[in-house]
């Protein structure tokens, strides 16, 4: 038996049957989840996809934040499930308060698509234990609201307590403070992040590189092993 | 029927590229003298029934966990003087 690993589809949310096909192409299977829904059909991870729920009315992921199947994936997140946010999966993430910080709209106000230069800086979280630390990746990155903010308090404590899980490198696209791309919670369990592995799993699409797959091989191998 | 406003800003420490566009346009269009620009939020909120302390505190509370960001955004909730509304909708 393999790993179950549901995708949550709001209203706006685009990249949904990528992170599916992702999942199905690292060797788990891919469960649709939809935001009416509490129910998480006994999924054993959750990826919350890229796309523009609510149309990012009001904030990017604030009102997908109080979608009914939210209550549950807070809930079970907090006692454990790993839920990876991808994009505005990530902004619907730090709205939730599962990740801390804010994102805001980029710096130079333009919308931005790009292959991205990562670097790898926490490779013991359960979404990134087929990377190793320092690695340099390339995944898309496609967003409008991705400058990450927090207080200097939180930065401080994100960078001594090695949450930062990817750091943009070479450019800076969005204005995030101290280039963060990517955080994990405390627990290693709860990862978000603007770039999108989802879309750099085949060398065919994407970047041509597959530097995006070992995101789900590691939730894979460490829900296997568990 | 009465009107709570409730104002949302970024807060000050939050860089705000939309403000500083604004601010730049200014000189071109003729102003002059405006040093700085900030872009905020104003929701009107048409209220049934009473406007009593309960139902502050509970939009009070709609805007501390809904219609702003606490962690990047201060919120000013007040109630609209009825007089002034009607006048204003003359």
């Amino acid at each position: 038996m393999t790993a179950r690993i549901g995708v949550v589809t709001f209203p706006g949310s685009l990249d949904d049957r990528d992170t599916q096909r992702a999942i199905r192409i690292a060797g788990a299977e891919p469960v649709a989840l939809w935001h009416k829904d509490k129910d998480l059909k006994q999924v054993d991870a959750v990826v919350l996809c890229g796309g523009f729920s609510y149309g990012d009315y009001l904030r990017a992921g604030a009102i997908a934040r109080f979608s009914p199947v939210m209550d549950s994936l807070i809930e079970q997140a907090k006692a454990g499930l790993p839920v990876l946010g991808i994009c505005n999966g990530f902004q619907i993430l730090t709205e939730a308060h599962l990740l801390p910080g804010a994102m805001l709209g980029n710096d130079h106000l333009h919308f931005i698509c790009r292959d991205q230069k990562l670097r790898v800086e926490n490779a013991e979280t359960s979404w990134t234990g087929d990377y190793r630390a320092g690695q340099e990746i390339h995944i898309p990155l496609k967003n409008m609201d991705g400058r990450y903010v927090a207080d200097q308090y939180t930065l401080d404590k994100l960078e001594a307590e090695g949450r930062v899980a990817f750091r943009y490198l070479d450019f800076n696209p969005n204005g995030s403070l101290n280039d963060i791309a990517g955080i994990t919670n405390e627990a290693g369990n709860v990862v978000g992040l603007m770039p999108h592995p989802e879309h750099a799993v085949e060398p065919l699409i994407g970047t041509g590189r597959t530097d995006g797959l070992p995101f789900f091989t590691s939730i894979l191998k460490k829900l296997v092993n568990a | 029927m009465a009107r709570v406003v409730v104002d949302v800003m970024l807060k000050p420490e939050i860089l705000d590229p939309q403000g500083q566009a604004v601010q730049r346009a200014l000189p071109r269009l003729g102003f002059e003298g405006i040093s700085d620009v900030r872009q905020g939020k104003r929701f009107e909120l048409e209220v049934d029934g009473p406007v009593d302390e309960a139902a502050l505190a509970r939009i009070h509370d709609l805007a501390e966990s809904f219609l702003a960001n606490t962690v990047i955004e201060d919120f000013v909730v007040k109630v609209e003087d009825p007089a002034e509304v009607a006048e204003a909708a003359k």
